[in-house]
């Protein structure tokens, strides 16, 4: 029964956010940051798995979001939408109900295979190479987004709004909260079990010794391709869900600042532990909400928030353990490290 | 055919020459040493053989197959294993964790069998689970595989270092200065051990070593490398005896 227990609370919040959302008991705003928090979890975990557990640096992981944003944004508004893009829709709008969540994961799996591409030169040497590379992609990824005129360029793309309100035509349910959190959820669960599968620890192996790994058997090449596609993919998901949620996005949204987001999440968390980067993307999310009366003082709290946490704790809130091993007694609740595993 | 042949290996980093025409056959079952003067070449003939570094001139072949080309992990899957000088576990990972990652050139399942956790990978994950455990109770480190590899003691750290070669089932296992860092006690259980796992699991090994007490109480044949090149082979009586031998190692004597 207490291995379930985990579940069992991401089960009732979900319940719980989608539920009050849906009786209007929360404001838009609320709601809004709400489903900011999934997407930000998202991308925190799934940076976490490049630059925490593999221990390469990754640093333009904004760059994936926007693969999957625009991606997964022309795909729906194309579709369902009739507009002065793509003319009329193709398809009917009510059928996004159902075909949303796979146009989504399509946009994933778009980004992967970006994902793929800069994994197969900056794999061969180890090193800073990722982070430049990563650095460029991002750039170059919002450039020729900004000069592809057709799809809005800098001005930016909307019609996602109309996209989300054509579902919601069909059955009035918050959509994107529920989709947000069920991939919030299964972005987490994807990453538990690569990282506690004896195929996926090959990359903590990757992280402590790297000759090592190679020669005891662990094919170091595809095993940094797996890990750096799932991360990119995961992050194109959150950045599909993103635009859904807002409803317009431009490439402004996707610059190296949002990749610094990410990559504070993932060292604020801690690198390694999957709680930890659940846990910073809450708590980076929220913390930045509540400072927004602050307006631009806001910039200079929190980097001075993340100078003291490097100062006093380099490692993260929870660098390379998970939740349970810093409290003990969230294990008699929730069940231990191996428990929790078996469950997930 | 022999199990394991080295021929005129013969490798330079830029204009050095580390290890010149270097040959050598198991017919299998043997326990060989290699042993010389501190930076002589013997761990570079391991990493040649390991695909860690390609050599020059020369072949290495495993029952008749060729291992020129090959990455590491391609080596270790045709049955060479091997541990390391100084002691290279993934030390973030459990000591369990460390067993498990060597499965990893001959897992059943891929990336989507872990993802879904398919049945597929639930038995193959349950087999792994176990087989890691049974090699650590053999090691008699069965009571440490929640603890992380750092955390060990060193000489505990040498045996699962052994533990997880063993769990590759090689045809031939590599030793590189397992008595390294060890007390009198220690070494005298070593030699007992490398003995143990030797008929145990039917093996053949290839030892560097420092510590002649070790060298001479185990190994059957001894090979001598000096500045890259073999000055004498034989048993470890003749080895003993052998002029270039005591040179190498201690000086010319100036009359």
């Amino acid at each position: 029964m207490k291995q379930y227990s985990l579940t069992l609370l991401a089960f009732l919040f979900f319940i719980l956010a989608v539920g009050l959302s849906w009786a209007g008991l929360l404001s838009s705003y609320t709601q809004l940051v709400l489903m900011f928090v999934g997407v930000n979890i998202m991308m925190s975990s799934s940076l976490n798995l490049v630059n925490g557990y593999m221990g390469e640096f990754s640093c333009g992981h904004a760059g994936f979001m926007a693969v999957g944003a625009y991606t997964t944004s022309l795909l729906t508004v194309w579709f369902f939408t009739k507009g002065s893009v793509f003319g009329p829709n193709l398809l009917p709008p009510a059928w996004a109900t159902v075909l949303f969540p796979f146009i989504l994961l399509f946009g994933g799996l778009i980004a992967a295979l970006v994902g793929l591409l800069v994994a197969i030169p900056s794999f061969r040497t180890r090193g800073d190479y990722l982070a430049i590379i990563t650095l460029a992609v991002n750039y170059i990824v919002k450039s020729a987004i900004e000069n592809i005129q057709p799809i809005g360029g800098a001005r930016g793309f909307m019609g996602m709004g109309r996209v989300v309100n054509g579902m919601r035509e069909v059955v009035d349910i918050p959509w994107m909260m529920i989709w947000t959190w069920i991939f919030a959820f299964l972005a987490i669960l994807l990453i538990k079990r690569f990282v506690s599968s004896t195929y996926g620890k090959g990359i903590i192996a990757i992280r402590d010794d790297e000759i090592a790994a190679e020669i005891m058997g662990v094919n170091t090449q595809r095993a940094k391709m797996i890990a750096f596609m799932l991360s990119s993919g995961l992050a194109g998901l959150a950045g599909g869900l993103f635009a859904h949620i807002l409803g317009y996005i431009n490439p402004g949204s996707f610059t190296i600042m949002k990749s610094t987001e990410a990559l504070v999440m993932v060292y604020l968390g801690g690198m390694g532990s999957l709680s930890g980067s659940v846990l910073s993307a809450v708590l980076f999310t929220l913390i930045l909400e509540f400072l927004r009366p602050l307006q631009l003082y806001k910039w200079v709290v929190v980097p001075l928030i993340l100078i003291l946490l490097m100062l006093f704790r380099t490692e993260g809130l929870l660098g390379h353990r998970e939740l349970t091993d810093v409290f003990p007694r969230l294990k008699r609740i929730f069940g231990s490290r191996e428990e929790v595993h078996a469950a997930l | 055919m022999p199990l394991f042949e080295v021929s005129g290996l013969t490798h330079f980093f830029g204009g050095l020459k580390a290890v010149s025409d270097f040959n050598l056959t198991f017919e299998g079952g043997e326990l060989m040493g290699l042993i010389g003067p501190n930076g002589a070449g013997k761990t570079t003939i391991f990493n040649l053989v390991c695909g860690v570094y390609h050599p020059t001139h020369g072949e290495v072949r495993i029952e008749g197959r060729n291992l020129a080309g090959l990455f590491p992990h391609q080596v270790t899957a045709m049955g060479i294993a091997r541990t390391f000088q100084n002691i290279r576990l993934w030390p973030e990972m459990t000591v369990l964790d460390n067993i498990r990652v060597a499965h990893n050139y001959r897992l059943s399942y891929g990336f989507l069998d872990a993802m879904f956790q398919t049945s597929r990978y639930r038995t193959a994950e349950k087999g792994i689970d176990r087989t890691a455990r049974e090699v650590l109770e053999i090691m008699g480190v069965r009571d440490y595989a929640e603890e992380l590899a750092k955390n060990l003691p060193y000489g505990l750290q040498r045996k699962v270092e052994i533990a997880r070669a063993l769990i590759i089932r090689p045809k031939l296992l590599l030793l590189d200065e397992p008595s390294a860092g060890m007390n009198l006690g220690e070494k005298e259980a070593l030699i007992g051990l490398i003995r143990w796992i030797r008929k145990e699991f039917n093996l053949t090994i290839w030892l560097i070593e420092h510590e002649m007490r070790v060298v001479m109480n185990l190994c059957e044949k001894i090979q001598v490398l000096d500045f890259g090149e073999t000055i004498a082979h034989g048993t470890p009586e003749e080895i003993q005896g052998n002029p270039r031998v005591v040179e190498a190692y201690l000086g010319k004597e100036i009359d």
